[in-house]
């Protein structure tokens, strides 16, 4: 390994497989050029849960949208032009009061990509895949969302065509916020449910 | 299910960490497009990993060992090929167990149940593809949610038969499902119509 940086490291067993099946693909004349970039570029600049705090905080702001919403997710989070992969049957669960909810894929990752990207590292592990079936309310204290003993935890299990989303509580003192004020105040993690604002 | 460690929570993370893991993903992608995969068939070549190299690689060295084996199995590449290339070992996933589905059967074009309904979810072991966990087999819940038709994942897994069936969300009970002491909490499960009686 170098320690001046004129020779990059060699390439790791995993970038060399990598390679050998994009090679072997190009020759092919199956893997389009610009195809590697565009998907990368994609994944890292324009599809995340920036698009997701954007409907969240739509919801928030127009009592009418959060009903569409919630009576069709994908419709009316097309309305704000997020769609595609992972996302063509999205159902929006609503946190009140009485109810908190949360989503995970026991089976393998599935998650909703048009609004919230692609999913973490941990969201993919298995302590979370097991742990929040099996007992939601000690895990999501110790992930740091303790909750009242009476509010009725709903774990959404994303193991056939339904990609979920969490629609948080907007958090008080928030009355004056502009929707983009309060978009930035969506996280990730409050879309997943492991969270609130 | 029992015995598994801390979430290993990060706040935010950006949707690749190395530069391979966006390619890895732009060839599964024109993998599964060249050989016209289905998704139960792309899930179903993760889930014939090799269990130790599946518990120690990232979800991104899932999709390429799938893309990889899919290639391979459509003809699109061929091993050899693959391990000259890489110049070295390149794990595939292991063989398919189960036979192809030659008669799928009719679709089922409506629903069996309604909100509200109490369903079980039938209890057997399937040798191939799947998208019913475990953890609900054999166990009752109430219908909260009709959702569309869909294809039968263990049908186009394992060939070009196809099934298409209604799917349901089905509420689980955590303390029922468990057989504890957890109190508000249930778990959603998505399941299709011949998963249930």
């Amino acid at each position: 390994m170098s320690q001046h940086g004129h020779h990059p490291a060699p390439p790791s067993p995993i970038e060399q497989r990598v390679a050998a099946l994009a090679a072997l693909l190009t020759e092919r004349g199956l893997l389009p050029d610009g195809l590697i970039d565009d998907v990368t570029r994609r994944y890292e600049s324009e599809i995340g849960p920036m698009n997701g705090a954007k409907v969240v905080a739509r919801a928030w702001v127009d009592p009418a949208y959060r009903e569409r919403l919630l009576a069709d997710g994908t419709a009316a989070i097309a309305e704000l032009g997020f769609g595609g992969p992972e996302g063509h049957h999205l159902v929006v669960v609503e946190n009140t009061d009485a109810v908190h909810n949360v989503i995970v894929c026991t089976l393998c990752s599935c998650y909703p990509w048009p609004v919230l990207g692609l999913p973490p590292a941990w969201y993919k592990d298995p302590p979370y895949r097991a742990r929040m079936v099996r007992e939601p309310r000690a895990l999501l204290a110790e992930m740091g969302c303790p909750l009242p003993d009476d509010v009725e935890i709903r774990v959404w299990d994303s193991s056939a065509e339904v990609r979920y989303l969490v629609l948080p509580r907007r958090p008080g003192g928030t009355d004056g916020m502009t929707e983009a004020d309060l978009a930035a105040l969506v996280t990730r993690d409050a879309m997943i449910g492991v969270a609130r604002p | 299910m029992q015995g598994l460690g801390p979430v290993d929570h990060s706040p935010a993370e950006p949707a690749f960490h190395q530069p391979w893991q966006g390619v890895a993903r732009a060839l599964l992608m024109t993998v599964a497009g060249a050989a016209k995969v289905s998704g139960g068939e792309f899930r179903h070549a993760i889930e014939r990993m090799e269990p130790g190299h599946y518990l120690t690689s990232d979800y991104y060295e899932h999709w390429l060992t799938a893309a990889a084996t899919i290639a391979v199995e459509h003809g699109l590449v061929t091993r050899a090929e693959l391990e000259g290339r890489a110049g070295g070992g390149f794990p595939l996933s292991g063989p398919v167990l189960a036979p192809p589905v030659a008669d799928a059967g009719p679709n089922v074009d409506q629903p069996r149940f309604g909100v509200g309904d109490r369903v079980r979810v039938r209890q057997w072991h399937s040798p191939g593809h799947t998208r019913c966990p475990r953890y609900v087999r054999g166990k009752a819940g109430t219908v909260v949610r009709v959702d569309g038709i869909y294809s039968v994942p263990d049908v186009e897994a394992h060939g070009t038969a196809r099934r298409a069936e209604p799917t349901y969300s089905v509420r689980f009970d955590a303390a029922e499902l468990w057989g504890d002491e957890q109190r508000a909490a249930c778990v959603h499960v998505d399941l299709w119509d011949s998963y249930l009686e």
